[in-house]
């Protein structure tokens, strides 16, 4: 097959590639236009590995609540609850830790267990009731701002003293201990990580190949390769010059693979696909639509917790104000990244690159003093072209 | 004024990659019944698009001639202001509306920028009159049954004072009783001096019906055949549309020899919950091991609703009363899954509405009935998969460039064969089709036919709903009528005729 590609010539094939992947080859040229555009504005600020440090901080809570999100998106359902749900959540840890000496891990624990819980009710409601997800988790945006309101009230701010805690969305992996002007063992998982990647990639092709499915000509496939390579070490070499790799992103990193894994490897992922693009010959194929819908819900409300747990470490303190306007990030995080509005498509992958730029907009205009209203209409603008291409480029296919 | 209404001339219509339309010319006659034939994607729709203008002008080559004027349609409301209406296979009526609100839907009566509804419900009436649909023109839609629905949407174009009525597949979703119906209307609307372009798939119908044939074949009008001056046969226009003789629609079958009762149902009762009404009265049918059973009747005799409510019974209707066995051990599914898991498959009627997921691929259709058998631990094997997925599109001729080719742009008869290796790799024990060939071309017809033939003779069971009586009759090797819920008959193949069902059929 490969051959046949390269008859056509390199220029061709590019071409082709181009226009096939029109959608998530934007996605990419508009994150990097963004990124271009604030490191000139800040005179290189943006890109100082102090900074992208923080923006992976800052982008942890909003991409793992997207991830969830992404999962109800693609299901046709949506949840609006999520960011009060966050804010609960992390109150909920907070006193856990201070008023009741509830040990940080064990706290953790309690709170994710939560957010299932939480999202077993507004699933039930849903499912069993068929209560419109939009409805239920309006009221659920009601519900949770009034219980995390509520938690808070005698004791305003919580401010959490627990480092392990505080660790989560303020801390850095571990270094060897050697003397090195920067952080080696970014490196090394650094190294790791391209090598899996390569070894991946060329299994995934001997195997296309070997079934004579379309693959791209060697010298493109060569040319990824080392450009993905190169993007993930100069990330990795970036973060090694500041203090290493954040552990919000080995805690997102996780949820992705998990969540990938889930959505492309399993039966549930499968049926997942199946229910967005068509729930009644999903339900007459043997999948157990209720079930798996449910499922959906729980998952994003765990998210949810998570993302709780991650932002209130990221401030150290549990606030009455906290989760506001979350929903709107991780909504829009997935649309940008090509989840389809009317469902049965979309990819965590993706969402990830639609959360960074999303965050990278919210960093980049506050490195640049940018007054939040402006902010709102920015981002509500890149919202709104991205999904209008979206659905353009898709009626074209 | 010249003898045609219409004249289409040399018109080619492209679309990227895809000569849809070769240099197709098209004339009919003022007043007479036209209908055009050809198999799916020969580019009939095409060609009625392009007279509507759906397809507007300047994107397609060649003239219309409509009146002896050319026309040059920027819009449908271009062709409706000209007399020109289409009516398509899917209904555009708004089921929540009223049925005088729909008449007049989009061309409302206006009286000093007011819609006058007294005035909007008298005519609504006389075009109801005119239809012989007699029901309360404020009724709402939804209420109506899908033959009188289609009578909605005729009265809906003659209040916009139709000349030329071109129908897309009229009857496709209608019974025996409502079609004929709805031929009788077309005859009397050509009496009143509406010329009418009729698209079918029913060949039946079209030589009972039509004064001029027109067949086209792969972009290109192949012939057009007068039918007033001699009788039409059906062989006739199959041998026009498939380009070469069908001397068998129907496949022989090697052996006729049954095994043990694969399944049986005793006193089966239904009940819809919501209507409260009983859908099925005590059905008891039975299917043998390498045996194709017929289960015919007319639309709303509860063929579906029976196949349903085996199947795991996902509409929730409540089982009242009644026994399932499979394999004569007595069985009850809660649901779609447990009933694949005991053996069961169920091909839908509507494979694009509950039946395929367009939007993923063929690889995944085909497998998605029976995961199970393909996961290794908690991972789906691919590998195992793409050879599932490869040798079915093999092994059934599944018209595709690779089994990653999406289900939505696949035709129609591709389609069903999809729908149909999706269930074989199910391996079930009992297999119900219900309207297996519903707008499918001739020559993937006598696939799927011969399919069945080679399933049955590896010891399957299929179970055949169908409102096409000459396909039951042909197929089946023994079969059942239903009428209002209930089974009327029951027929061996061999003694039965069409006229001995349909008593049956509508018998209560």
């Amino acid at each position: 097959m490969s051959e046949k590609k390269q008859e056509m010539g390199l220029g061709h094939e590019m071409v082709s590639m181009v226009k096939t992947n029109i959608r998530d080859y934007m996605m990419y040229i508009a994150l990097i236009c963004i990124m271009a555009f604030f490191t000139v504005k800040t005179n290189g600020g943006f890109l100082q590995p102090r900074n992208i440090a923080n923006l992976i901080n800052q982008a942890g809570y909003v991409a793992v609540l997207a991830i969830g999100m992404t999962v109800i998106l693609i299901i046709v359902h949506i949840d609006l609850s999520v960011g009060y749900v966050a804010g609960f959540c992390g109150a909920v840890a907070a006193i856990l830790m201070t008023k009741y000496n509830v040990n940080e891990w064990v706290a953790i624990l309690i709170v994710l267990m939560l957010g299932v819980l939480i999202g077993l009710y507004q699933g039930l409601l849903v499912t069993k009731l068929g209560v419109p997800a939009f409805v239920t988790t309006l009221a659920g945006m009601f519900i949770f701002r009034g219980l995390l309101n509520l938690s808070l009230q005698e004791t305003g701010t919580i401010i959490i003293p627990n480092e392990g805690f505080n660790a989560l969305s303020n801390g850095f992996i571990p270094d060897l201990p050697v003397n090195a002007s920067f952080h080696v063992v970014t490196m090394i998982i650094g190294a790791i990580l391209v090598m899996a990647m390569i070894y991946s990639q060329i299994k995934d092709r001997k195997n296309k190949q070997k079934y004579h499915f379309e693959v791209c000509s060697t010298p493109i496939f060569v040319v990824k390769m080392v450009a993905f390579s190169v993007v993930i070490m100069v990330i990795m070499w970036t973060l090694a010059k500041f203090r290493g790799i954040p552990w919000t992103a080995v805690i997102v990193g996780v949820v992705l693979l998990v969540y990938n894994y889930m959505l492309n490897k399993t039966k549930l992922g499968r049926a997942i696909y199946g229910i967005g693009g068509n729930a009644q010959a999903a339900e007459l194929s043997g999948i157990n639509v209720k079930k798996v819908t449910l499922f959906a819900f729980c998952s994003v409300s765990l998210m949810a917790a998570l993302a709780g747990i991650l932002y209130t470490s990221r401030l150290q303190s549990a606030t009455p104000t906290a989760g506001a306007a979350f929903e709107m990030d991780a909504i829009a995080s997935s649309y940008i990244g090509g989840v389809a509005v009317s469902g049965g498509v979309g990819r965590v992958t993706n969402t990830i690159i639609g959360t960074l730029v999303i965050m990278s907009l919210t960093n980049g205009m506050n490195l640049m003093g940018i007054d939040i209203s402006y902010q709102y209409i920015v981002k509500g603008i890149i919202f709104i072209i991205a999904v209008a291409f979206d659905v353009s480029t898709r009626k074209k296919k | 004024m010249s003898d045609y209404i219409l004249e289409m001339k040399q018109i080619t219509k492209e679309f990227p990659g895809v000569k849809a339309l070769n240099d197709v010319n098209f004339k009919v006659k003022r007043g007479e019944i036209h209908c055009l034939v050809g198999e799916n994607g020969a580019g009939k729709s095409t060609l009625m698009k392009v007279l509507s203008g759906v397809y507007q002008h300047g994107t397609y080559t060649g003239d219309i001639v409509y009146n002896g004027e050319v026309q040059k349609f920027k819009s449908i409301s271009d062709s409706e202001k000209k007399g020109i209406v289409i009516i398509y296979q899917e209904l555009a009526l708004i089921p929540e509306l009223s049925v005088y609100e729909n008449i007049f839907f989009g061309h409302e009566i206006v009286k000093k920028g007011r819609i006058d509804w007294n005035e909007t419900i008298v005519q609504a009436k006389k075009m109801l009159e005119k239809v012989g649909l007699h029901a309360d023109p404020s009724i709402q839609v939804k209420k109506l049954g899908v033959g009188n629905q289609q009578l909605v949407e005729i009265a809906k174009a003659l209040s916009k004072d139709v000349k030329l009525l071109i129908l897309d597949e009229p009857t496709a979703s209608l019974n025996e009783d409502d079609s004929q119906n709805l031929l009788k209307l077309i005859r009397e609307l050509k009496e009143q001096g509406v010329t009418c372009i009729m698209i079918s798939h029913k060949l039946r119908e079209i030589t009972a019906i039509a004064d001029t044939i027109t067949v086209l074949r792969d972009g290109a009008t192949i012939c057009s055949l007068d039918a007033r001056e001699r009788k039409i046969e059906e062989a006739e226009i199959i041998k026009h549309m498939v380009g070469r003789e069908m001397n068998n629609i129907y496949p022989k079958r090697e052996k006729h020899e049954f095994g043990e009762v694969a399944l049986e149902l005793k006193n089966w009762t239904v009940f819809d919950p919501v209507k409260n009404s009983e859908l099925l009265h005590k059905v008891n049918i039975n299917v043998h091991k390498g045996e194709i059973v017929g289960i015919q009747g007319l639309m709303g005799a509860g063929r579906t609703e029976l196949a349903l409510s085996i199947f795991g019974n996902p509409t929730k209707y409540k089982v009242s009363d009644g026994e399932l066995y499979l394999d004569g051990k007595k069985v009850r599914f809660k649901h779609p899954r447990d009933a694949i898991r005991g053996g069961l498959a169920y091909v839908t009627e509507d494979r694009k509405g509950n039946g395929l997921i367009l939007m993923q691929d063929i690889r995944y259709n085909i497998t998605i009935a029976n995961l199970e058998e393909l996961v290794n631990g908690i991972a789906i094997n691919e590998n195992e998969e793409i050879n599932v997925a490869n040798s079915f599109k093999e092994s059934i001729n599944i018209k595709a460039p690779s089994i990653n080719q999406k289900v939505g742009k696949l035709s129609g008869g591709n389609q069903q064969k999809v729908q149909l290796a999706k269930w074989m790799f199910a391996k079930p024990k009992v297999l119900i089709l219900d309207e297996p060939t519903r707008g499918i071309d001739v020559g993937a017809k006598y696939e799927i036919y011969s399919l069945m033939n080679k399933l049955v003779d590896q010891g399957m069971s299929i179970i055949m709903i169908s409102s096409e009586l000459p396909e039951v009759l042909g197929m089946s090797d023994r079969l059942y009528v239903m009428s209002e819920g209930t089974i009327t008959g029951e027929l061996l193949a061999e003694d039965a005729t069409e006229e001995k069902v349909m008593e049956m059929a509508i018998k209560s």
